[in-house]
């Protein structure tokens, strides 16, 4: 299983708490967490399913490369990390 | 009535209240730090709606269920998948619209639970659940014809009035920037182009007469005689007798025809309010002087109103949905870009200013 946490800038918002999540793409992971956690799914994607603009994922302390479609492969005990982007400030 | 404002801003939703003496103040502040793009609230109930516009984390809506008491998340409107090599793209720049919701422009009741929702990109969402769900209007959003719209002020075409028939709520209009006035007579399965008569100059000029690439930056309706609408174009101030259909521009309207917010009377079709300012880079007041322009008479003459408003030099820009009118007709209230707002108690003849400090101005909506 992998770890899934998230940027503190989003308990403004809502509670996002930390947790393990099954999945060997980033977006079966991001599933998995949405399917606990459903309202976080717009805050994370948009419309489309693409990573929203100003959201960066880092998995393994590196941004992930599909942020269309997160099909980044996720092993056992990765870290993903769910940021509040830099840009867009 | 009209005795409470609900004021969306840059930084949060406040409300402002008037005391016994005749004083406004704030009693209420909501969201602060998150732009509040649209607010509502719904008349005959409890309940207020709030659009935000995380930036970061995409738009979203809030929904009070006691005026204000306690909010909770509800949907947003979202757009449905874009299918697989669909070409859609923004006519003037080339460059893919976006199937998701940028910003939620104006919300509209349409009775209780019923909403009405603009957005950009230009689209139009109705919610029968009291915003629990939305369901994009998509005979408006497959028309071949809203490839054409583009983006004004914004990147993107927008959704910005939607008026809903008190007469017939399956009758709606809606007018876009960039993209004309479309009209629905069946609660949104079909949709048609109007608005004969509105004029262009920016486009080419044999293009200026067509409907579609038109700017209106706000419409209203007079709900007592809703075939009366009133038009803030990009060009001009329009009026229409006939549901807007068709429209007359207005002649030297003073200061300028310029702006991008326009009231009506809810009872009163001839008696109407505008924001001018100077067309179409500078938007600023006209002069310097921020002012207010009325007319009693259905546009033959116009009031040029200053009582109460700034006398030093003012450059504050008001919204388009930052002027409202409370139901009974006597009480209007404008924001501004410099975070000012204005009340009248007199249908504009003087005016109190209520704050110089708040964030700028969005919208403001008058509470029933």
């Amino acid at each position: 299983m992998a770890t899934i946490s998230f940027t503190p800038n989003l308990l403004r918002h809502l509670d996002t708490p930390s947790t393990q999540v099954n999945g060997v793409t980033v977006r079966q992971a991001l599933e998995e967490y949405f399917t606990q956690y459903p309202q976080v799914r717009g805050y994370i994607l948009d419309d489309q399913g693409a990573v929203r603009k100003h959201v960066a994922i880092f998995l393994n302390q590196e941004p992930i490369r599909d942020r269309a479609r997160q099909s980044d492969a996720v092993a056992d005990h990765d870290d993903l990390f769910v940021a509040q982007a830099l840009s867009g400030g | 009535m009209g005795e409470r404002l609900l004021v969306g801003t840059r930084k949060g939703l406040f409300r402002v209240e008037r005391d016994v003496r005749g004083d406004w103040k704030i009693s209420n502040t909501w969201f602060l730090g998150d732009p509040v793009s649209a607010v509502l609230a719904e008349t005959g109930t409890e309940r207020i709606y709030a659009a935000l516009d995380l930036g970061h984390f995409g738009v979203k809506v809030q929904r009070s269920k006691n005026a204000g008491e306690s909010w909770s998340e509800v949907a947003a409107p979202a757009f449905p998948e874009k299918p697989e090599g669909l070409e859609d793209k923004d006519p003037m720049r080339g460059v893919d619209v976006p199937w998701s919701t940028k910003l939620i422009w104006t919300l509209e009741s349409g009775g209780p639970g019923e909403l009405w929702c603009g957005t950009i990109p230009g689209a139009v969402f109705h919610s029968s659940d009291g915003g629990d769900s939305w369901q994009l209007m998509r005979a408006l959003w497959d028309d071949p014809r809203r490839q054409k719209w583009m983006g004004g002020g914004y990147d993107f075409s927008g959704v910005h009035s939607v008026l809903i028939d008190p007469r017939d709520s399956s009758h709606i209009t809606v007018a876009v920037s960039v993209g004309g006035v479309w009209q629905s007579t069946d609660s949104g399965a079909h949709w048609e182009l109007i608005g004969a008569g509105l004029r262009n100059a920016y486009m080419p000029p044999e293009q200026a007469d067509d409907p579609l690439p038109q700017d209106p930056h706000c419409v209203v309706h007079c709900p007592a005689q809703p075939d009366r609408m009133w038009m803030q174009h990009h060009n001009g101030i329009f009026r229409s007798d006939d549901s807007g259909r068709n429209w007359r521009e207005l002649q030297d309207v003073p200061p300028s025809s310029f702006g991008f917010a326009v009231a009506v009377h809810p009872t009163d079709p001839d008696t109407a309010w505008f924001v001018p300012a100077i067309k179409d880079e500078q938007r600023i007041p006209v002069d310097a002087r921020l002012v207010v322009s009325r007319t009693r008479d259905g546009g033959r003459s116009f009031d040029v109103l200053s009582e109460g408003l700034p006398e030093e030099p003012a450059y504050d820009l008001v919204y388009r949905h930052a002027l409202d009118i409370s139901n009974n007709g006597e009480r209007l209230a404008f924001g501004s870009t410099t975070g000012s707002l204005w009340i009248s108690e007199n249908q504009g003849d003087s005016w109190q200013a209520v704050s110089k400090h708040l964030p700028p101005v969005l919208c403001v909506r008058f509470e029933t």
